[in-house]
């Protein structure tokens, strides 16, 4: 393993309101894979973003071979010998592969025409020299998502690269054609002397591929290590820490009837592949079921399927005993199924409409705040929002406040005191205290307790690994659509499930 | 009566009339592969039409009327493409005023500059010359069909086999067609989607010039207020239907033309001038209906292979989990 290529020196990066990056220090030797593995939000892609001049660093220096360099965009990075290979592929549908691939830097003829001969020539130049194989002149609409990416790899090697950037490359990849990939990388990095950063929350994968890791933590480089050193479980504590920041609520005794029941769920996400897989759960009256899972890996599907808003592959779902299989949304509703979305801004809130339309949304039919003729009642409804802003601590000038105004905690506020305070008996709660402050998490914390003490059911989906500790009698961990593991919360510690929730599986657990 | 409709004069005639749709249309496909439907091409040849009037009757030059409406062209795509891409405004409100606007304007400036309403003509107006090509006077049919024509129909041409070997054969066409289609791929590599999309708007403004300075000093010699009559919007429908592929979209737009050159003679055999008006319009109809058809059914194929290519592939993996 050769000497330093990147290095990079107190980077840090701060975005209105979060710290992204903080003082990160990080090298990275000619030659080598180096994994980056850390949470969702960590700032693993924000760091990449800086080294590919996508993003300007706040404060801190880059150092390219030696040479301070300022990153100011994309092509300094290019002209560097850096590539980025996006997670969501570059690549224009309707154009053959050859055609992407020299996009920006095409190969010409008499000065004014492209030469698309000379494309799928180079094409098949560099998939030979790669052995990264595709067929230049079938357009990209048609290939699949392992095939895409090679193009971008291509694309990247094209323009002359020699530190290529992954980000989280298997994320879209089967199995198989992450194996084809992970050899790939050895082979470009063995035998062509690239080197390679590699983004991923996949712990195994870090293991297979990379000669060295670093782990990051809430903006924060936790540590750096040779891959030999490490194992899933210093992997999987430094990625999830051990400090508890919060104090610990007691446990609910008085648990009641089921109230939610899962069998054999399967739900395709929005490109038709499996997304939960033969999950079953159960969650009874008083009681926090929490679903531990590094994102992506089924919840945001899990949560739409038991809200009525995607639709079952198969499996059944049962409310109070009902079957709602072929429910909309507004049967869940009407069945007692509340919930708070995990992006407030996009499915929790309309953000132009005031404080009090949000808070009635969805309850605005029901009496009395509908009164004679469909005409609503609005002195029904604003002694119920003023009772709501009160009760929720809302901070907001007025009711009649336009909601994209407020801040981020009383957004969630406003959408936790809609969903809670007409007494639907299961909550369903996904992310509820992203990007919020302490004092915010505190108040929601409590809501939820307080919620759980009432008698609801409620199912907890969290990135946050502390807050599905500090508020579950149970959890469960999902891995790639299916459960892994379901435990007590006093029974398990939070290294365990970190290592269940990154694909750990039940039966290597012994 | 059928001769004196259908007959070799009829076809000359709607390359005539087709000629301002297609310099329109070929505006508007360039924005179109850029991802901007513009709306405003109506008013963007009215505009080019009555600047290129002005050129022509205060210089006493057809060329200067040309370069008046090319500078109004530029102008107008500036604007145009200031508020669609810098400001991000609705691209079909900017298009609707742009409508309005030059609506307006070439009626204010008509009365103050020229002190009349409605219709303006003048012997200083010098009209676009028209071209002879003397090898095809010895050449019955094809004589009469494309000689004598005025010099924008030649344009026009031109124009259609240009933009076709630029948009598919040089580099910049493929930027062209990748800043509408998928503009993060362009940025990615260094390319500003929005400079593109910038020219492309220009661009349409000069090729709606073109053929606002063929309505004026080309088709006749004299502006009138509204002389436009929708063939903005009908290069649109010819956009559409010719998948904005400037071949199949100079075919569209001789079809309209067609049917406009048969409602003006329909009129000459005294068939109500109401009724034959519509005649553009009502194809223009079906047309799109046909075109709604036609992209319902690639939307289909290709869901359907989408889909075939994600069962495979889930396959695969279930086969590996095995």
């Amino acid at each position: 393993m050769g000497e330093s290529i990147i290095k990079l020196v107190g980077i840090t990066k701060v975005f209105p309101g979060v710290v992204a990056n903080d003082n990160v220090n990080l090298e990275i030797r000619e030659g080598e894979i180096h994994a980056i593995v850390g949470e969702n939000g960590a700032g693993k892609s924000t760091l990449m973003k800086i080294i590919y001049g996508l993003y300007q660093p706040t404060d801190g220096q880059i150092y390219i071979r030696g040479r301070l360099t300022n990153v100011t965009n994309p092509q300094v990075a290019i002209k560097n010998g850096i590539g980025m290979v996006h997670q969501h592929f570059m690549l224009v549908p309707s154009f053959t592969a050859a055609e992407n691939l020299v996009l920006g830097s095409e190969p010409q003829k008499n000065g004014l025409f492209m030469d698309f001969d000379k494309a799928v020539k180079i094409t098949k130049e560099l998939s030979e020299k790669y052995g990264l194989y595709v067929d230049p002149y079938q357009k990209v609409e048609d290939l699949s998502v392992g095939i895409q990416q090679r193009i971008e790899i291509l694309k990247v090697l094209y323009r002359g690269a020699d530190i290529l950037i992954l980000d989280e490359p298997t994320a879209v990849l089967t199995p198989q054609e992450s194996q084809e990939l992970f050899a790939i990388m050895r082979r470009l990095v063995e035998d062509m002397g690239k080197t390679i950063i590699i983004i991923t929350h996949k712990l195994q994968e870090v293991l297979e591929v990379s000669h060295r890791v670093s782990v990051m933590r809430r903006g924060k480089l936790v540590g750096t290590m040779d891959t030999r050193d490490a194992t899933e479980q210093i992997l999987a504590e430094m990625m999830v820490g051990k400090e508890v920041v919060f104090e610990k609520f007691h446990a609910n005794q008085n648990i009641g009837e089921k109230l939610l029941e899962v069998r054999d769920l399967v739900v395709r996400d929005n490109r038709g592949f499996i997304a939960v897989d033969g999950v079953s759960f159960s969650i009874a009256a008083g009681e926090i079921l929490g679903v531990a899972g590094v994102e992506g890996n089924g919840q945001t599907e899990l949560v739409e399927a038991l809200t009525g808003l995607r639709k079952l592959e198969e499996g059944s779902i049962f409310v109070k005993g009902r079957d709602m299989a072929k429910g909309s949304p507004s049967d869940f509703r009407r069945m007692g199924i509340a919930h708070i979305p995990e992006d407030r801004l996009k499915t929790g809130l309309a953000p132009e409409a005031s404080v009090n339309e949000n808070l009635m949304m969805g309850y605005q039919h029901k009496k009395p705040y509908e009164g004679l003729g469909m005409k609503l009642n609005k002195k029904a409804i604003s002694q119920k929002t003023a009772q709501l802003i009160r009760q929720f601590d809302i901070r907001t000038p007025s009711g009649q406040t336009r909601v994209k105004s407020l801040s981020g905690g009383n957004m969630q506020k406003l959408v936790v005191a809609r969903e809670f305070s007409f007494d639907s008996p299961i909550l369903i709660i996904a992310q509820p205290t992203r990007g919020l402050d302490v004092g915010a998490i505190e108040f929601i914390h409590r809501l939820i307790i307080d919620m759980r003490d009432a008698g609801r059911a409620i199912l907890l989906v969290s990135a946050d690994l502390d807050e599905i500790f500090r508020l579950s009698d149970r959890i469960v961990t999902i891995y790639e659509g299916k459960l892994t593991g379901e435990f007590r919360t006093a029974d398990v510690t939070k290294q365990e499930i970190g290592l269940y929730m990154t694909g750990k599986n039940l039966s290597t657990a012994g | 009566m059928y001769r004196e409709i259908f007959n070799i004069t009829l076809l000359q005639n709607t390359i005539r009339t087709a000629t301002p749709l297609i310099l329109a249309a070929l505006g508007g496909l360039l924005t179109s592969h850029t991802g901007i439907l513009n709306i405003g091409m109506e008013g963007m040849i009215l505009l080019g039409a009555f600047f290129g009037v002005a050129g022509s009757y205060f210089f006493e030059s057809y060329l200067m009327g040309i370069l008046f409406a090319v500078a109004s062209g530029i102008i107008i795509g500036l604007i145009f493409a200031l508020f669609v891409i810098r400001l991000k405004s609705d691209e079909f409100i900017v298009g609707i005023a742009i409508n309005m606007f030059a609506g307006g304007l070439t009626m204010f400036l008509l009365r103050s500059i020229f002190g009349v309403k409605g219709a303006f003509s003048s012997p200083r107006i010098q009209p676009l010359p028209d071209i002879s090509i003397s090898f095809l006077e010895n050449i019955p049919v094809l004589n009469v069909l494309l000689n004598d024509h005025s010099l924008f129909v030649y344009v026009s041409w031109i124009l259609v086999i240009a933009i076709y070997i630029f948009l598919y054969k040089t580099p910049y066409g493929l930027w062209f067609r990748a800043a509408g289609e998928f503009p993060e791929a362009l940025d990615t590599v260094g390319i500003s989607s929005n400079r593109i999309k910038f020219i492309s708007s220009i661009l349409c403004g000069i090729f709606c010039g073109f053929a606002g300075v063929h309505l004026s000093l080309g088709y006749l010699t004299l502006f009138t207020e509204n002389m436009s009559a929708n063939r903005g919007f009908i290069a649109l429908a010819a956009i559409i239907f010719g998948a904005a592929n400037p071949l199949m979209t100079y075919v569209a737009a001789l079809i309209f033309g067609f049917f406009d050159a048969l409602g003006i003679r329909l009129q000459g055999v005294g068939i109500p001038s109401q009724f034959t008006q519509m005649f553009p319009y009502i194809v223009t109809v079906l047309v799109l209906i046909l075109v709604v058809k036609r992209e319902r059914d690639k939307k289909r194929a290709h869901q359907a292979r989408q889909k075939g290519l994600d069962k495979s592939q889930i396959k695969a993996a279930d086969n590996l989990a095995k």
